[in-house]
């Protein structure tokens, strides 16, 4: 390990989230495979893991929700952000056809997944949900990545009016593996819809973290570690600790 | 002949001397237990104290080139939950014969007296005391780790409502570290882990131009640690006849050996959990077993000590 444990980088673009939050564009590299995270720090303020929405150049899709959060959106082009990463495992690129559903931030996570599987020719379809359309993050990312990108909004602000599972449903079986980020109670409707012929499922966790390298114990999801074992699971391995979190 | 890991620690038979080190994969039942699963002798949980604490805010772990540096603070739900978790992984370790061993700290005597009696409920097989805590009676705030009074009085404390095996967690942080055990043994311990965290010490990054840990300061674990470690056990353990988990720095089947032979009946792990996960401890096993081999070493007993020539 070198000197430096952090890489600093100079923010170079800044796209706002409808009134969520934002998307940091950096002007560093951290080569990773799509759902790995890095551990972001504010001195001062706080250090927090967050998804490597893109690695070359670096990006972050941030909602704010708690201080840290906060000053990453007061961020302006010509700022610095500390990161130290890659950390976790990713998703892994499963069959021709890929189903890709995110709930509200959880749509960061999806973006480089989007990206990579564009770039080995496969096929992906996108649905991203919110409680509502000035929520959703990332839509206009996600289009040019996407065969077919569809919203839900819980209160039909925008595209389909119902949650995001509903909206994915019809698409399941065209599938050959199911990606999904989002609000944890997402996650556990999705794995108690499973039908027992259901393509592979792929899900993405949070947790409180302190380490993020599988020391502290802190971001643990029964016996699994969301840092060092996750952030994605195959969705049975975490299924019966799903809604348990705290983030 | 295939060497024999297996030791005897204070009357309990580990199948291998490679115990989880407190503050490690230790916060829930279901980590602690796959770590005895996946292979470690004995595993330790994370200190709990009667009061529960949040602990600092992050940075409050890194990885660092010598190691990690830590500030957690101690963050616990409490030594009455502690209990539900220490009951639930008893229950996953017993059918594997991997002993538990329930740490606590507390800022009083009577507060180690307390968190002592809350875990004893869960019937661990060792409570192990980390005395590396500030004495908040103490003017100073002075670690009781640092004061043989004061680490003669929680042991006294803990022994008095605690009939089990009492191992008393030393600090290196002393110019006096066999006073320290000296004086806990006379009040009752029955055993010591050697060492605790180094320091305090400190990082700071140059462009940010403060320290990086939200604490500013932290203790000090992983290889930096082992020479130091290796001294401690060395010197404890020429002083007494009390056995010890010797923990500080071991990440290969070399240092594991080297800390035997300063002395220890078992060896803590815990940095060297950082990045490879509990997969370290069949690797530290099959190590070990390598080199005692490669020396004509048939039982850890045989070398337990041999470097006090
Ligand atoms: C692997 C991983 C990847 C992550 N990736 C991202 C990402 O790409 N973008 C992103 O914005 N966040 C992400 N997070 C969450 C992020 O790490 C922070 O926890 C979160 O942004 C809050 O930080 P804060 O300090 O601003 O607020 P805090 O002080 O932690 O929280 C303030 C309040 O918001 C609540 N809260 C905390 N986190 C969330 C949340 N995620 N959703 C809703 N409420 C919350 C808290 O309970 C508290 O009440 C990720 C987490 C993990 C574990
Ligand atoms: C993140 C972290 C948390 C720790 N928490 C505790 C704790 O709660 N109680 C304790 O007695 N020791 C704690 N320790 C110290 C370890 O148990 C061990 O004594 C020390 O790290 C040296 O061993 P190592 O070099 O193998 O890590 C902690 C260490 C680390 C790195
Ligand atoms: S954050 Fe420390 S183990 Fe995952």
């Amino acid at each position: 390990m070198a000197e430096t444990l952090y890489a600093r980088m100079r923010v170079v673009r800044k796209v706002t989230e409808g009134s969520i939050g934002v998307t940091l564009i950096l002007d560093g590299e951290l080569p990773c495979e799509p759902g790995q995270f890095a551990m972001v720090w504010v001195p001062g303020v706080e250090e927090r893991p967050f998804t490597l929405m893109n690695d070359t150049p670096v990006g972050l899709t941030i909602a704010e929700v708690g201080p840290l959060t906060h000053a990453l959106c007061a961020l302006n082009p010509g700022d610095w952000v500390w990161l130290r990463g890659p950390y976790g495992h990713g998703y892994p690129l499963q069959g021709e056809r890929l189903l890709l559903i995110g709930g509200g931030s959880g749509s960061a996570s999806l973006a480089l997944l989007a990206k990579r599987a564009k770039l080995h020719d496969l096929h992906v379809r996108t649905f991203l949900g919110a409680r509502s359309a000035s929520l959703l993050m990332l839509a206009w990312y996600m289009a040019d990545l996407s065969e077919k990108l569809s919203i839900a909004t819980d209160d039909g602000t925008l595209g389909f009016h119902g949650s995001v599972l509903q909206a994915a449903a019809s698409d399941l079986p065209w599938a050959t593996a199911v990606y999904a980020c989002g609000p944890e109670g997402m996650l556990a409707a999705l794995a108690a819809s499973r039908k027992p012929d259901a393509p592979p499922c792929w899900v993405n966790l949070e947790r409180v973290m302190r380490c993020g390298i599988g020391v502290c114990g802190s971001c643990h999801c029964g016996s699994q570690l969301v840092c060092a074992d996750g952030p994605v699971f195959a969705v049975e391995k975490v299924a019966a600790y799903l809604g348990s979190g705290h983030t | 002949m295939e060497p024999n890991l297996g030791v005897n620690l204070a009357g309990l038979e580990l199948h291998n001397p490679f115990v989880l080190a407190s503050g490690i994969w230790g916060s829930a039942a279901e980590t602690l237990i796959r770590a005895g699963q996946a292979g470690a002798g004995a595993v330790t949980s994370k200190s709990c104290s009667v009061v529960p604490r949040r602990g600092h805010p992050n940075p409050a772990v890194l990885p660092w080139r010598g190691g990690l540096i830590n500030a957690v603070g101690l963050a616990n739900p409490g030594a009455a939950e502690e209990r539900l978790i220490l009951r639930d992984t008893q229950r996953g370790l017993r059918p594997l014969g991997v002993p538990l061993i329930a740490s606590i700290f507390g800022g009083t005597p009577d507060e180690y007296a307390r968190a002592a009696e809350l875990v004893a409920q869960a019937e661990p097989d060792i409570i192990e005391v980390n005395i590396s805590c500030p004495n908040v009676q103490n003017e100073f705030g002075v670690p009781f780790a640092l004061d043989p009074g004061a680490a003669a009085q929680v042991t006294a404390a803990v022994r008095a409502v605690y009939s089990g095996r009492l191992f008393i967690k030393l600090s290196p942080n002393t110019p006096a570290i066999t006073a320290v055990a000296r004086a806990a043994a006379q009040a009752g311990a029955d055993g010591f882990t050697a060492v605790n965290t180094l320091g305090p010490g400190m990082l700071i990054d140059t462009h940010a131009r403060m320290p990086i840990l939200s604490n500013r300061i932290g203790g000090i674990s992983g290889p930096a640690l082992l020479p130091i470690a290796l001294r401690c056990v060395y010197e404890i353990t020429q002083a007494l006849s009390l056995p010890v988990i010797g923990t500080g720095g071991i990440a290969s089947g070399e240092a594991a050996l080297q800390m035997v032979m300063a002395g220890a009946t078992a060896l803590g792990v815990g940095s060297a959990l950082a990045g490879e996960g509990t997969a370290v401890f069949q690797r530290l096993s099959a190590e070990l077993r390598t080199l005692m081999a490669a020396e004509g070493i048939a039982a850890l007993s045989e070398v337990r000590g041999c470097a006090h020539g």
